[in-house]
């Protein structure tokens, strides 16, 4: 029996007329990658939303380690052990890249209501960012302002960010999107070892690194699910196949898909 | 903007203003004293709006309303006797505490141009109830028999004393913004004014700690109006009118929102030009807009950013 940390269960979000969300039940287990795929517009990026609280499902529940969380605010969330990394880069770009780690470590520690000390010589904010930022490689990048990294590296940032808030529960949003070739597969390789630790549901386009990494591949088709399986079984699932990975197109091998 | 060059400004500006009191009395020109103690005053009220509007991104349009009130509350106290500068300061930084405490606590649930409306809003009630309440003077206003009395401890009524004062008190606001916007409240404030959201999806409930930033300017705001009754022997609603609100975004502005030492820059640079054009005419406005806006235009940052050298980005 899997360990449970994530728990959804029917949940529901329209926009107007639309469906964004339909009776959405899915779980996410520590030590898993749980990959949720679709086309564009299937509603990940929403379900994500909901999962962090910035939107406030119509209706079902979500619960977090067997703590109903349904309505509570991101910052809550965030606190319980919940992490994104955001689709559209999210980041602090007049802060240094060392500030912007420094600042999600600062939000581990019980308030910010310190008026006095300098943030940024608190080795006890730098030692825990300068550790995350070695382990994504961007520790040469650390003094740099975060506007001027580039596109690929201010994924990483994102994804260090979210890391630094020491969670629980990853949530990716396409970690990899925009990314060269080269980072892509820094990124894909730092999920497999990350997710040990990690309940990590990962929203992803690449199919490479989803069929790669993923224990577990939910298909959402306009906010519902088609499909939920182990990637063998979703390579394999008819409905799938004629859904979003194209009826003529063969899924890729597991074998090499991380090369 | 570079730490060096902020010292550099603030070691400058402080030395001049330090020298202030014997070159008006060697130049035999008390009137500079006056001008420039009432400088100091209003530049720790800019020190204190840039808090929240350079580093908080709060746009207040109400601040001179703190003004109003630390005035008020010394002279209300000082209309029914009560002349003990260590009840009356207190009790001025506590009441502008207080409505910062309850109209923040409204005016941070909006954003962008409603912020601005409703912290023009709430400034114009006060302003209307300081011109409504006859007893304390309404328009008239209220004038002040007695400077605030400290004991033996300081003598407000000599000119050259009060001017240190409030030239300690500036200095006092500018260390305690220096050390805020860099400590770890600082942060998540700068950071709250930057991505909101992506600070709640950190952890941080932004709210409770941009309600504190606003306290706190409208504690020091309320500070200023206890120094300006004083200096005036007389409070008025024009204290806290929303044109004055108005020149105290101006003044943080031109100096450079977000630098510490930008606001004292800017409001000394403000209220000289004001003093000597309005020498030269009376419609020094006419002269004052357009440099405001060229200001604006030639370079972003204020006095503070022009100074410093060019960053690429």
């Amino acid at each position: 029996m899997p360990d449970a940390l994530v728990r959804t269960r029917g949940l529901c979000k329209h926009f107007g007329g639309v469906v964004a969300t339909d009776n959405v039940t899915l779980e996410l287990n520590r030590g898993e990658i749980h990959a949720v795929i679709g086309p564009n517009g299937a509603g990940k990026t929403t379900l994500i939303n909901q999962l962090t609280g910035e939107l406030f499902p119509d209706a079902g529940s979500i619960l977090l380690d067997g703590r109903d969380i349904t309505r509570e605010p991101p910052a809550v969330r965030a606190r319980a052990g919940l992490a994104r990394a955001y689709q559209i880069v999210s980041i602090f770009p007049a802060f240094s890249v060392l500030q912007n780690v420094a600042l999600a470590v600062q939000a581990t520690q019980p308030h910010s209501f310190r008026f006095w000390r300098e943030a940024a010589r608190d080795a006890r904010l730098l030692d825990p960012a300068m550790e995350i930022l070695a382990r994504l490689g961007l520790e040469g990048r650390a003094g740099a302002l975060a506007s001027q990294l580039s596109h690929g590296e201010q994924r990483q940032l994102e994804l260090a960010m979210a890391l630094a808030t020491r969670p629980r529960v990853l949530l990716l949003d396409e970690p990899t999107a925009g990314m060269g070739h080269e980072e892509s597969r820094h990124i894909v390789s730092l999920l497999g070892t990350l997710k040990s630790d990690y309940a990590i549901l990962l929203v992803e386009h690449d199919m490479n690194a989803v069929f790669a990494l993923a224990d577990l591949i939910t298909v959402l088709v306009y906010g519902r699910i088609v499909a939920s399986g182990a990637p063998d079984e979703i390579r394999g699932d008819a409905e799938v196949k004629r859904a979003y990975l194209g009826e003529k197109k063969k899924a890729p091998r597991r074998t090499g898909a991380a090369d | 903007m570079s730490t060096r060059l902020q010292f550099a400004l603030g070691a400058g500006l402080l030395i001049a203003l330090a020298a202030i009191p014997p070159v008006a009395s060697l130049a035999g020109i008390p009137f500079l004293l006056t001008l420039f103690t009432r400088i100091v005053i209003v530049a720790i009220a800019s020190v204190s709006l840039n808090l929240i509007l350079g580093y908080g991104g709060m746009y207040s349009l109400g601040h001179a309303v703190y003004i109003g009130i630390g005035g008020y509350t010394v002279g209300i106290l000082a209309f029914h006797g009560v002349h003990s500068g260590l009840v009356q300061w207190p009790l001025a930084l506590a009441v502008s505490a207080l409505f910062a405490l309850v109209t923040g606590a409204l005016c941070l649930r909006t954003r962008g141009v409603y912020f601005i409306m409703i912290t023009l809003a709430f400034a114009q009630m006060v302003y209307f109830l300081t011109v409504g309440v006859a007893k304390y003077g309404g328009d008239d206003g209220l004038t002040i028999a007695r400077r605030s009395s400290f004991g033996g401890l300081v003598n407000l009524a000599d000119r050259t004393t009060f001017y240190y004062v409030s030239l300690a008190f500036l200095l006092a606001a500018v260390l305690v913004v220096w050390r805020i916007s860099r400590s770890h409240f600082g942060m998540v404030v700068r950071g709250a004014c930057a991505n909101d959201r992506r600070m709640q999806a950190l952890g941080f409930p932004t709210y409770r700690y941009r309600l504190a930033a606003y306290v706190i300017a409208g504690t020091m705001g309320g500070l200023a109006g206890a120094l300006l009754a004083n200096q005036t022997d007389f409070v008025n609603p024009e204290m806290l009118s929303w044109t004055r609100s108005g020149d105290l975004m101006i003044m943080v502005i031109l100096g450079g929102s977000g630098s510490v030492i930008g606001p004292v820059a800017g409001t000394v640079a403000y209220m000289v030009l004001e003093e000597v054009l309005s020498g030269i005419t009376e419609h020094w406005q006419i002269i004052l807009g357009p440099l405001v806006v060229l200001m604006a235009l030639v370079r972003q940052g204020g006095i503070v950013g022009w100074l410093s050298p060019k960053r690429h980005a």
